[in-house]
């Protein structure tokens, strides 16, 4: 294929995933914002104003940022795995299959797809947010490079899963029992500085806290660890998800009989 | 002439280790219309899944035009069309999106995508269903779906896997005659059914498999040539108790007042009626036992099973 036509098939296949959410707006874009104003509320106005300063900054300002993230971080991930499975489910993988869109292509239209939607919520919260606090930046850049990679990284995340699911339990399994307690223990609602230090070390190996503290650095410029050793981290795994999804791909794991 | 399909020692062994291909080889000329044939669970769908790049082979190789399909898949694939036994496309999608994406898949610009898919909407009677969600449509217009979206990117090899299962006599005739028009327009086509009738009127070569390997890879022509006898059902009256002897002509009765007649190729009919007539015995009514083809098939595959019994009690 010439590089025009891969970037039409890839282009189809991204314009295919945003119709899909979109199309079930009720299911993926109205629920983040509800749940997300709710945790404004909730912990931001009515708890949080009785628990004063967190890391230099009233609750409100501390939370928001790592609240943005978990949307992008849950809505990336449900996105691909949703999807995928879906794909895989009702046979219409093999539409792609049997095409000579090549396995790197098919990959990016569903990350980028499943990244489209975290975003997209991410905004979403973000300007909710504004209506319960004054958003700060600090550092924009750092902002936009971590919440794409964060989006890259769980959409990735969510593929994988999708390739090993064999039934629609298996693609809330992670979401529920892993991911959620990973990003509530990731530094969302609390800083890891008010943990003993055994639970801070713990707290060192969830790549989820590395996540939220550089996003919250590029809101509010503080960090329970350092940035640049986050960015290498995030990448890192970033390289190894990537990776391992090809794998699949090529070996047609779930995918081929 | 070029071979549109090459497929050469052919293996596959699934997880559990059961051996579906067991190196079969074939060829498929540009232009021809053949019928791949077989019981169930002979291998024609791991054939054509492999071919289709939803099997994964264990060894063996598969050219598409003179594209590996290992090496050099991107080319094979543009030239190949599937439509499979199953409903694979999503069911959410609206008629149109689902052409139009899959043209996309092949790098087929929007315009040019949206120009064929009213096209092919046309030729197979969906265009006006374009903007139903596809489960909305019937068994019969999901088949028809199938097919526009396999011709989308105009391919030059086109495998059907049982296009017409389940399909009514007059949708599968108008379906029949499509095949045949697109296969005089140049499209090279493959086709797997139970119905006999279906590949003996459409195709001109076949390939008849069972249990792993090729059995017969002829000329439907030549195939059909190999029937030595033709058998025949008579209606005869009055009720006869014992079965009447005509010389020269093995005959059974298949009831008190029918007689199953079997004529070799060599031999008159005349005879037949002479030696009844003689008897006192009526010819109310005749006609051929089955399809000819499928005489051949059944007598083809029961003599695969019988040799494969015979090794297996051997070993």
């Amino acid at each position: 294929m010439t590089n025009r036509q891969l970037f039409i098939a890839f282009w189809t296949i991204l314009v295919k995933e945003i119709r899909r959410f979109t199309r079930i707006w009720a299911q993926t874009l109205l629920p983040p914002a509800i749940t997300m104003t709710l945790y404004f509320i909730i912990f931001g106005n009515l708890i949080g104003s009785r628990i004063g300063q967190m890391g230099g900054f009233n609750y409100m300002e501390f939370i928001v940022p790592g609240l943005i993230m978990m949307s992008v971080i849950t809505n990336s991930y449900g996105n691909v795995v949703s999807s995928f499975y879906s794909t895989k489910f009702q046979r219409h993988i093999e539409e792609l299959l049997v095409s000579p869109t090549p396995n790197w292509i098919i990959l990016a239209g569903y990350v980028i797809g499943g990244s489209v939607r975290g975003l997209l919520v991410g905004l979403m919260v973000t300007l909710l947010s504004m209506f319960f606090t004054e958003l700060q930046i600090h550092n924009i850049w750092v902002i936009a490079s971590i919440v794409f990679l964060t989006a890259i990284l769980f959409s990735l995340g969510g593929f994988i899963n999708a390739v090993y699911a064999n039934s629609f339990d298996h693609i809330s399994i992670i979401p529920t029992f892993v991911l959620t307690p990973l990003t509530y223990l990731g530094g969302v609602f609390y800083s890891i500085s008010l943990l003993p230090e055994f639970w801070q070390n713990v707290s060192l190996i969830n790549p989820i806290l590395y996540m939220v503290n550089t996003f919250r650095y590029g809101i509010l410029g503080v960090s329970d660890i350092d940035i640049g050793f986050a960015y290498g981290i995030i990448i890192g795994v970033i390289i190894i998800l990537f990776s391992y999804s090809m794998h699949l791909l090529n070996t047609g794991k779930g995918i081929r009989s | 002439m070029t071979t549109a399909l090459s497929i050469t020692d052919l293996r596959k062994v699934y997880d559990n280790g059961f051996e579906a291909l067991k190196g079969i080889s074939f060829d498929v000329q540009e232009g021809d219309f053949f019928a791949l044939l077989g019981p169930n669970g002979a291998g024609k769908s791991t054939t054509l899944g492999i071919v289709s790049s939803l099997v994964n082979k264990t060894s063996g190789q598969v050219r598409v035009f003179g594209h590996d399909l290992d090496k050099d898949a991107s080319k094979a694939k543009c030239k190949l069309g599937v439509v499979p036994q199953e409903f694979n496309f999503n069911m959410f999608e609206k008629v149109a999106d689902i052409l139009i994406t899959q043209a996309g898949y092949y790098g087929i610009p929007a315009g040019e995508a949206k120009q064929r898919c009213e096209f092919y909407l046309r030729k197979l009677g969906l265009w006006e269903k374009r903007n139903e969600p596809s489960r909305n449509l019937s068994g019969g217009m999901k088949r028809r779906l199938m097919i526009a979206r396999a011709l989308m990117h105009e391919p030059s090899l086109l495998i059907l896997d049982e296009p017409t299962a389940g399909v009514d006599i007059e949708l599968r005739r108008s379906m029949w005659e499509f095949l045949k028009e697109i296969n005089a327009e140049g499209t090279t086509i493959i086709l797997t059914t139970h119905y006999l009738e279906e590949a003996e009127s459409l195709c001109r070569n076949i390939g008849i498999i069972d249990q792993g390997v090729i059995v017969k890879n002829t000329s439907m022509r030549n195939l059909l040539q190999q029937l030595n006898t033709e058998s025949f059902i008579m209606d005869i009256s009055p009720v006869q108790s014992l079965c009447p002897v005509i010389d020269d002509y093995q005959v059974t009765m298949e009831g008190d007042h029918t007689l199953l007649v079997e004529v070799e190729k060599s031999q008159s009919l005349n005879p037949v009626f002479a030696q009844l007539s003689e008897q006192g015995v009526e010819v109310t009514s005749m006609r051929n036992k089955s399809n000819r083809l499928e005489e051949l098939f059944v007598s083809l595959v029961d003599k695969t099973l019988e040799e494969s019994v015979e090794g297996g009690q051997s070993k």
